[in-house]
């Protein structure tokens, strides 16, 4: 055990009051808390793979240390966030979605067939939005009141959504609406002669409020405490069932929020966007820290995992001498890497 | 399968609450229906010794999907999941088109047997790997396999250098054109591996091993049962299946693509398992199950493509079908499906078991009670607001 | 510690009368109360099955009652959810503890309640509430720890904290003692005697009589779902609350029948010999020596430790220490399967958990264990299996007499038969039986009884465990008696008494 067990003398004085703590101290407190099981402590190994990975791409070639690579990582991923952002909340609870990518795909067609036929695009927004949460709110209310695992849930879910998107369009439709491409093509000029698109901004606000969400709601920490132990958060009086039908819709306004901003990115809908995008969800959650059993993990991780994807990506596509597969490969054995830490960490400490 | 000799056939006569009849009735409707509104449907013809016609179209198309899901059906009955099989089918295309084509001889039956032989190892290979996670380090399932499935296509990519490779070898293709007695080589093998799965499993203890490893893993291991061995060797053994099913698409086609060779098959053949009756909660299973779920997903596709529904709506219908099929093995429907039967069976019968209630040891609101699904929710006292607890 | 005696004239703060709960085919509570009054340590007793649990879950809101009433602070109560007995001011902190560990001692003592600012959680008003609970109770925590770190001890304590902090009027602790030591359990009395003082009524339910004794002031005797009495802990001699608790009068218990004694050389190599058997919070270091041919009882009221010596006999807990010989063979019980090639069997008294598959057959398994030896490859034939189970279900008498019924489907007893007729045909020499007649109804115990007689007079070596006293005499050669995680005494099955040994386990073996 921790050093925590010296406080169990037998003789415990009144515990000192301490009102206001130094900076210092709460510093020192939080080093003390951020050992190797803590989620803290996760979310700096995957800081520290993201400047090693960086840092190896800026000393082995010669353009990878423009400050536009780095913001391209949001650039090119803003979606992916968004979308790791919501698997986050849903695993954290212990479940999975394995609907997000289908979604993705959904709300594109929806939109751009929508658009297409001259629909007004504030409209179709919130429409695309209202469908995601809708769907991820009946896989919740399926996970929790019908007690069905979450993965065939979810996976129901994604045969639906891609279902759909095939019933709306089979074919790409491009999208030419003035809105989307004005927001796709604008971008928001930084100095240094850089630039972040809007759909950055809107998945860095995203990021900014599930951390406001998990961290400082009673909803957020429920979403803790269930993945820490349903039976108890039960016991304890918390709305266990509410809580986890949520989880559920808001990783479906966030795959259709995230769907959105992949229409921007790539001004089309068609059902096959997005194949396997909830894989890539799944793992940038993983290797930000956050433990699939649930309980553990904060949003920053997986903003910082879905990062690392970005950047093993850029890597391979700098190194012309590299094929793409090994973006797949690297993935994979990060995700085994970071799994199987996972698993001894959390067995060495039971 | 492993159940069948052992059960009294009176009482098998036609329990309605078993999930393989209702899976048999449903091919039944959806044959019916094809022969209505199709009368075309079942008509089979000859040509240079082979059959065709749109049975032999729906198990040709099904057998690789119906190869992995009898696989699977093991891995499932383990309380486990593999998420690979896909990447596992891909890779072993690969292998075995790669050295078809960097061969000096591509077309001889020696390379062929090469190719096949070094793709099976490898399928065992992974399979090992897979089991090495599961069993022995204890990563859940879902996630084990999550490693390879993610990474096993870039592994595939790289064996075939990006590349979409074709070949030519006869005996090689044989495996995904050929025929034998007049019926696809394809639909042969999968009965074959099939027949000896039945066989393995029906004839040696391993199916009930893996039922009560699947069913209750602690009484297993008190009873002495190597649980370890038994979880692995079904990953093995479905990757094994993941692997055959490689070499007969991608002989089909004559290519091996490694970005979309059994893109999604692990999806279809979970499906097919779950649909068959197989609870993903494990225990329990059922090879007939399986086989009539691949077969009833098949024939919905090619049932929905004969009737010409369009093209756009097939997914959509498929999506409809597997769903209400999870709505009706959800355990809160099963349970209010199983207490009107249940009522109704003890009015008749008075050799209806009390379950043992032990004062101090009812524990209801333990997580395990509730991966029981009819029986734990049967004996739960009634008085028991457990839906404030989930 | 029981000066601070109830004050009758006080009105209770919970009053429970005519509960009643009704499981399918058992009657688990019959029309049972219990009063609490402000102040007092209130201990509720009661062997297994009596109920103990039941009640406390009536009280909690966990189970819903079939009759009777419930009164907190004079007015009739009906609790659907947890949450509706916490808000009327009844909390309870259970044996596993019922926490989030993967959260911080703040969050674990607020969750649900946290003070907030401007609709976010004021985390800062959090920690000092929570620093105040704490020092409120003198326990020196870090409120930013994360709570799984901390021993068990003390994330109990921090339950207790919870329920401090929602100015809880009655503190039920199920068990909370269980898997602590000396030093802990003496800072888990120095808080409760903290929380009495200042007016709470805390229900206290403990198999240890020893902290029974120390903590409470009044106690409430159960027995198979009834109300036995109502005592001072003061004005009650041990003795008398281990006979209420079982539930005879001794004089009455005398004259039972016993089976012959089985005949064994004392000087023989003992089939198993135990030394220093122990692990670590389940229980101390043990000698056990079991004879060839005998039966040797392990007597104790539950969680004396009968079950975890029983496991670590059968390698299903590893031992943290000590030997094991077989037959003078030093051997290490590593896994169940360690334990099954040296000939040992063992039934766990989780009969439902541990035992029975239950989505198979009767015919497989009565054959499980037999083929797990084998492997999967060998596979029992169909007819030497068959002619097997149908003899077994013959010689145990078990009903159905159908060997491709689903077990579950049985009654207690017959899957207790069917269990011992898994372990049976693996020829063990030495068989382990926790609990085997526990739940079960006469006539199947009567002839487990005599099954278990008749196997050790062929020379079989049987562990015997069992809550009730006059089974575990009648049966044992020898009779080792346990007492909260330890061996207290060791005596020969044909002199010992009833008497005897229920002074032995209320005594500890000081007066023996």
């Amino acid at each position: 055990m921790t050093a925590t067990d010296s406080a169990t003398g037998t003789a415990p004085a009144p515990a000192p009051e301490r009102p206001d703590r130094s900076l210092g101290q709460a510093a020192y407190a939080w080093l003390r808390r951020t050992d190797t099981g803590s989620s803290t402590f996760s979310v700096l190994v995957t800081a520290l793979l993201l400047v090693v990975l960086f840092g190896a791409g800026t000393l082995r070639y010669e353009n990878f240390g423009y400050p536009q690579v780095a913001l391209n990582l949001l650039v090119d991923n803003a979606h992916l966030i968004v979308l790791a952002v919501g698997m986050t909340f849903v695993i954290l609870t212990g479940g999975i979605d394995l609907s997000s990518g289908a979604v993705v795909a959904l709300s594109t067609v929806i939109a751009a067939s929508l658009l297409q036929k001259g629909w007004a695009a504030p409209l179709v927004i919130v429409l695309v939005l209202a469908t995601g949460t809708l769907l991820g709110w009946a896989m919740g209310a399926a996970v929790h009141h019908l007690q069905l695992q979450p993965f065939i849930v979810t996976l129901a879910g994604m045969f639906l959504a891609r279902g759909l998107c095939f019933v709306i369009s089979e074919p790409s439709i491009p999208i030419r609406d003035d809105l989307f491409t004005g927001l796709a093509q604008n971008v928001i000029e930084l100095p240094g002669n850089t630039y972040l698109t809007y759909g950055v901004l809107i998945a860095l606000v995203v990021v900014a409020i599930a951390v406001y969400v998990l961290h400082r709601t009673r909803f957020g920490r429920t979403v803790y405490a269930i993945g820490g132990n349903e039976q108890s958060a039960g016991l304890m009086g918390l709305a266990v069932g509410r809580t986890k039908v949520a989880v559920y819709a808001i990783s479906g306004f966030c795959s259709a929020l995230g769907g959105l901003l992949f229409s921007l990115y790539i001004l089309s809908g068609w059902s096959l966007h997005a194949i396997g995008m909830e894989l890539d969800a799944i793992a940038a959650v993983v290797i930000g820290g956050t433990l699939l059993t649930g309980g553990s993990g904060l949003v920053v991780g997986s903003l910082l995992g879905v990062l690392v994807l970005g950047t093993i990506q850029s890597l391979i596509s700098f190194d012309g001498g590299l094929s793409s597969w090994w973006t797949k490969i690297t993935i994979g054995v990060l995700l085994l890497v970071f799994v199987v830490v996972q698993r001894l960490s959390t067995r060495s400490s039971r | 399968m492993p159940e069948t000799p052992t059960e009294p056939r009176t009482r098998r006569r036609l329990d309605m609450s078993s999930p393989v009849v209702w899976a048999a009735s449903a091919l039944l409707v959806l044959l019916v229906f094809n022969a209505v509104v199709n009368p075309g449907f079942f008509a089979l013809r000859i040509q240079d010794g082979h059959l065709f016609g749109s049975p032999v179209d729906v198990l040709k198309n099904v057998a690789p999907t119906l190869l992995i899901a009898v696989g699977m059906t093991l891995v499932i009955a383990t309380r486990g999941i593999d998420l690979s099989v896909g990447a596992v089918l891909a890779i072993s295309g690969a292998v075995s088109f790669t050295i078809i084509d960097g061969s000096s001889d591509p077309t001889s039956p020696a390379t062929a047997a090469v190719a096949i032989g070094t793709a099976l190892a490898v399928g065992l290979v992974l399979g090992a790997w897979n089991g090495f996670l599961v069993s022995v380090v204890g990563i859940q399932p879902i996630i084990a396999t999550l490693v390879l499935m993610t990474a096993g296509r870039g592994l595939a990519m790289l064996v075939t250098d990006g590349q979409i490779i074709t070949a030519e070898n006869p005996a090689f293709d044989w495996l995904g054109g050929g025929f034998v007695l007049g019926l696809p080589a394809q639909v042969v093998l999968t009965l074959l591996v099939l027949l000896v799965v039945a066989a393995l499993t029906r004839r040696t203890a391993l199916g009930t091993l893996i039922e009560a490893v699947g069913t209750n893993p602690e009484a297993a291991r008190l009873a002495g049962v190597r649980s370890r061995s038994i979880t692995w060797t079904v990953y093995v053994f479905v990757a094994f299946t993941a692997a055959v099913a490689g070499l007969m698409t991608n002989a089909n086609v004559s290519a091996a693509d490694a970005n979309r060779a059994g893109l999604f098959i692990e999806l279809d053949a979970i499906l097919a398992v779950v649909i068959g009756g197989t609870s993903l909660a494990g225990g329990r299973y059922s090879l007939t199950g399986t086989v009539l779920g691949a077969l009833i997903l098949q024939t919905l596709t090619t049932t929905t493509l004969t009737m010409g529904v369009p093209d756009e709506y097939v997914r959509l219908f498929k999506a409809v079908v597997i769903i209400a099929v999870f709505l009706l093995q959800a355990p809160r429907i099963r349970a209010a499906l199983g207490r009107r039967r249940r009522s109704a069976r003890t009015s008749t019968s008075p050799a209806v078991p009390v379950p043992a209630v032990e004062g101090d040891d009812v524990r209801p609101l333990t997580p395990a009670s509730s991966a029981e699904p009819a029986d734990a929710t049967a004996a739960e006292p009634t008085t028991t607001d457990q839906g404030a607890l989930r | 510690m029981s000066t601070a005696a109830p004050r009758p004239a006080a009105a209770p703060v919970v009053e429970m009368s005519g509960i009643t709960i009704e499981f399918p085919g058992v009657r688990a509570l019959d029309g049972v109360g219990l009063r609490l009054f402000p102040g007092e340590v209130h201990a509720l007793m009661g062997e297994n099955g009596a109920g103990k649990s039941t009640l406390i879950k009536a009280l909690t809101g966990v189970y819903r009652y079939d009759s009777g009433t419930v009164t907190v602070d004079g007015v009739e109560q009906q609790f659907a959810t947890p949450a509706d007995a916490q808000a009327a001011g009844i909390s309870t902190v259970y044996q596993e503890v019922n926490l989030c560990p993967n959260l911080t001692v703040t969050e674990n003592v607020v969750l649900g309640r946290e003070p907030r600012k401007r609709g976010s959680i004021d985390r800062r008003a959090s920690r000092e509430r929570t620093r105040r609970v704490l020092a409120e109770l003198n326990l020196d925590l870090d409120p930013g720890s994360i709570l799984g770190r901390h021993p068990i001890a003390l994330q109990q304590l921090v339950a207790i904290a919870r329920a401090v902090d929602t100015d809880a009027k009655v503190l039920v602790l199920d068990e909370p003692t269980s898997s602590l030591d000396a030093g802990e359990v003496a800072e888990l009395f120095r808080v409760v005697r903290t929380l009495r003082d200042r007016g709470v009524a805390i229900l206290f339910v403990s198999h240890f009589l020893d902290q029974v004794y120390e903590i409470s002031d009044r106690m409430t005797v159960l027995r198979n779902g009834r109300l036995v009495a109502e005592h001072r802990t003061a004005e009650l001699p041990r003795l008398q609350l281990v006979q209420e608790m079982i539930g005879r009068e001794l004089s009455t218990l005398e004259h039972l029948e016993r089976e012959p004694a089985h005949e064994a050389p004392a000087d023989a190599v003992p089939r198993l010999r135990a030394r220093g058997l122990g692990r670590t919070g389940a229980i101390a270091p043990t000698d056990l020596d079991v004879h060839a041919g005998r039966v040797t009882g392990l007597a104790g009221l539950l969680g004396s430790g009968r079950t975890e010596l029983t496991r670590l006999l059968f390698g299903a807990d590893r031992a943290s220490s000590g030997t094991v010989e077989v037959d003078g063979r030093p051997v290490k019980l590593r896994t169940p399967r360690t334990a099954i090639a040296e000939g040992i069997a063992f039934c766990s008294e989780d009969r439902k958990g541990e035992g029975v598959v239950g989505d198979l057959t009767v015919r497989d398994n009565v054959l499980l264990a037999l083929q797990a030896r084998r492997g999967w490859l060998r596979r029992i034939p169909t007819k030497q299996g068959d002619e097997l189970v149908a003899k077994y279900i013959k010689a145990l008498d078990i009903r159905p007499a159908h060997p491709d019924a689903l077990i579950r489907n049985l009654s207690g007893g017959n899957q207790q038969k069917v269990l011992l007729a898994r372990w049976l045909l693996t020829e063990p020499r030495l068989l382990l039986l926790d609990e085997p007649t526990r739940g079960i109804d006469i006539g199947a115990k009567a002839q487990i009884q005599a099954l278990v007689s008749q196997l050790a007079s062929e020379g079989m070596s049987v562990v015997f465990v069992s809550a009730e006293l006059e089974e575990v005499l009648r049966i044992s050669d020898r009779i080792t008696v346990l007492r909260d995680h330890r061996t207290v005494a060791d005596v020969d099955g044909s002199t010992a008494t009833l008497d005897s040994v229920v002074d032995l386990i209320a005594s500890g073996g000081d007066r023996a």
